[in-house]
């Protein structure tokens, strides 16, 4: 196992320029994933780390050693595809066999290992299939296998679950964290979906546009996010963010919206009077109002999924989601008091959208 | 529809219902929608091989109808050296010029896989010599190959590699491989374009993940490139093979089948001996002993393009 740093690594494809400057640690052993919307730059540092992709500038080093002008197949990784990239025109055992083929290892070794690989996957009874014979989680844990088999210092995962069903990609997500947990093994993880970042993660890296929005560990990620577009991606149903005006008053803070409504920001926020906010509170910090202040809102959409009840409403003439564990029969149109937990609110910068406090 | 028609006129309106019944049968539509594309089979296919096999049966020549003579002419063929000549030439024509294809092909094939500046006129230009007429490029080659004039030979006496000129077309084994050279020349291109986009359905991240599996280039070429472009290699061979064999213009507008008929080809000798030669009988013969080698290319090609096993089941990747 070996640590990587990525140290102000820019990529630049001919005159555009896709990566500015990243710098990352990912710890011996942890489990880091890259997450961002398409086209942030994520696939691309993780490609740059497997050196399928030139450095433009900056350094990549595994396990202590710059590896910036060494060819992929001696960096000691390993990398599931999007699309598995497994060879069709090999079995299950010699799609998994190869590398440890190519690398000179005795039949004997190689037979070991690809059947100790096949038993922690599941895959004992397919390899003597043909990929086009497997299902897509099958072929999944093939691109798996043919990864562990290799023992690597790291491990490369370029969003590898979006190819399957949903059912799927949840049994998947625990599969290779459950793997993660077995081999100790550090990795990298390309996601667009938070979910899955937040359930895999040792740390989480949101990148934006080539920049790193913010890294830490998923629930701190979760709870205090940096600015804006982490506080808008992270979560879901996403974070209420409605735009106002900081008010004190009465020793109490207050961000009035352009419609007049009065949203409570509790005592310790620090913004000053009269200063452009962006307030954020999640669907599930807003409970029902029991009495005292509350904000009235007017119920649009009732969704029930089961676990929680989802209501979409309007306040004043802002959208506003929040999320009950009750199941609360509102209609379209009533009108519910309802209270942010103070505790939970979120000011960011109207202007530079950071965090504030 | 049949009712608005009985109400016309019984009489007719019965007869149409039958029509439209008899429409509706399957085997009948069948034989209907299929007729127009059999005919034209029928017509310019299979009358006129028909015909050239049975026309190798008889003493046929031009301007005479022939009677039925059995084997004759194959017997004549047999101890024929012209024609033994020719059969060898033919093999030697086709299995070297392939080789030369393929090898060259291919390697065109991956040149234009990579990433180069004006790419897509690169590829429209290696299609040259495909879109030239034969009889147009035959001609070139014969001004390439003439024994006074030959730019090969201006040019290699001007480097003082050669003080004579090389007779190229005058000397049997020298003119074999001018006309060689000119097929393959003229056959690159098809197999290139036709491999290279066989190679373009191979997954750019097969040859990433086999990178990081360790192979080396050579490997990558070895393990990736050629099962998966064994396919499209198997058909594009067959049909290579298919028309280097039944060659004719090329050969027929450089040499003629000279020198000492050193590069007749079967179906240059079937057309002298048939149309300038009158023996139609015996021309209809050498094209009818080519049938067998042919049947031989398309049994290799059968085998050669089913589906391979891991070709099969589903692909939903």
């Amino acid at each position: 196992m070996a640590s990587v740093d990525v140290r102000k690594v820019f990529k630049r494809f001919g005159s555009v320029e896709v990566v500015h400057g990243i710098d990352v640690t990912i710890e011996e052993g942890s489990f880091v994933v890259l997450l961002g919307p398409s086209g942030c730059g994520k696939s691309t540092l993780l490609r740059m780390i497997a050196g399928l992709e030139e450095i433009t500038s900056g350094e990549i080093a595994i396990g202590g050693k710059v590896v910036n002008n060494v060819p992929p197949k001696d960096r000691d990784i390993a990398m599931v595809f999007q699309n598995y990239a497994l060879y069709p025109h090999m079995k299950v055992y010699d799609n998994m066999a190869f590398g440890l083929k190519l690398r000179g290892a005795e039949k004997a070794t190689i037979d070991q290992k690809v059947r100790q690989a096949a038993t922690i996957l599941n895959l004992t009874e397919y390899l003597d299939r043909f990929p086009r014979q497997l299902s897509g989680g099958q072929r999944q844990r093939v691109a798996m296998g043919r990864a562990i088999v290799r023992d690597p210092q790291v491990f490369l995962f370029d969003e590898p679950l979006s190819n399957l069903d949903a059912k799927l990609r949840v049994q998947m997500r625990t599969e290779i964290r459950e793997l993660h947990q077995r081999l100790k093994s550090t990795s990298v993880y390309v996601t667009h979906d938070q979910i899955e970042a937040m359930t895999m993660a040792d740390k989480i890296v949101v990148m934006r546009d080539g920049h790193i929005e913010q890294s830490g560990a998923p629930l701190e990620v979760y709870d205090r996010p940096n600015n804006l577009f982490v506080a808008g991606f992270i979560g879901s149903p996403a974070m209420n963010l409605v735009e106002g005006t900081v008010k004190r008053a009465n020793g109490a803070t207050q961000v009035v919206t352009a419609d007049g409504v009065s949203l409570p920001a509790g005592a310790n926020a620090v913004a000053a009077e009269g200063s452009k906010v962006i307030y954020g509170i999640r669907p599930d910090h807003i409970a029902l109002a029991n009495g005292g202040a509350s904000l009235d809102v007017e119920v649009a959409v009732v969704e029930p999924t089961g676990a929680e009840t989802l209501v979409v409403g309007k306040l004043g003439k802002t959208d506003i989601q929040a999320a009950f564990r009750e199941r609360h029969a509102f209609k379209p149109g009533q009108r519910v008091p309802m209270t942010p937990m103070l505790d939970k609110v979120h000011l960011f910068d109207a202007g530079s959208g950071r965090r504030l406090g | 529809m049949a009712a608005t028609a009985t109400a016309l006129d019984p009489r007719s309106g019965a007869a149409l219902e039958k029509l439209g019944r008899w429409l509706d049968n399957r085997t009948v539509l069948s034989v209907l929608f299929m007729f127009p594309a059999a005919s034209i089979l029928l017509v310019f296919l299979t009358y006129p091989l028909a015909l050239g096999v049975w026309m190798g049966f008889t003493d046929v020549k031009i301007g005479r109808p022939g009677i039925f003579i059995g084997l004759e002419n194959y017997i004549s063929l047999f101890n024929d050296g012209v024609f033994l000549l020719s059969v060898f030439n033919t093999i030697v024509y086709t299995v070297v010029a392939t080789i030369f294809k393929f090898g060259l092909g291919l390697w065109l094939a991956l040149l234009l896989n990579h990433t180069i500046p004006f790419k897509a006129y690169v590829r429209a230009f290696v299609l040259l010599p495909y879109i030239i007429p034969t009889v147009l490029s035959a001609i070139a080659f014969w001004w390439i190959y003439d024994a006074q004039f030959s730019i090969i030979s201006w040019g290699l006496s001007q480097f003082g590699l050669i003080d004579r000129y090389i007779d190229f077309l005058g000397v049997p084994w020298n003119a074999r491989w001018s006309v060689i050279a000119a097929n393959v020349w003229r056959g690159i291109p098809f197999v290139a374009i036709c491999l290279l986009a066989g190679l373009q359905t191979i997954s750019p991240s097969l040859y990433e993940a086999a990178a990081l599996d360790g192979a080396n280039s050579w490997q990558r070429f070895r393990h990736v490139t050629v099962p998966m472009l064994m396919p499209i290699l198997a058909v594009v061979l067959t049909f290579s093979v298919l028309f280097t064999f039944t060659d004719f213009q090329l050969i027929y507008a450089i040499t003629r089948g000279g020198p000492l008929n050193a590069t007749h080809l079967m179906a240059t000798l079937a057309f002298q001996r048939a149309i300038p030669g009158g023996q139609l009988g015996e021309g209809a013969a050498i094209a009818t002993a080519m049938i067998p080698f042919l049947v031989g290319a398309t049994i290799f090609s059968y085998y050669g393009l089913q589906r391979r096993k891991w070709q099969q089941g589903s692909q939903d990747d």
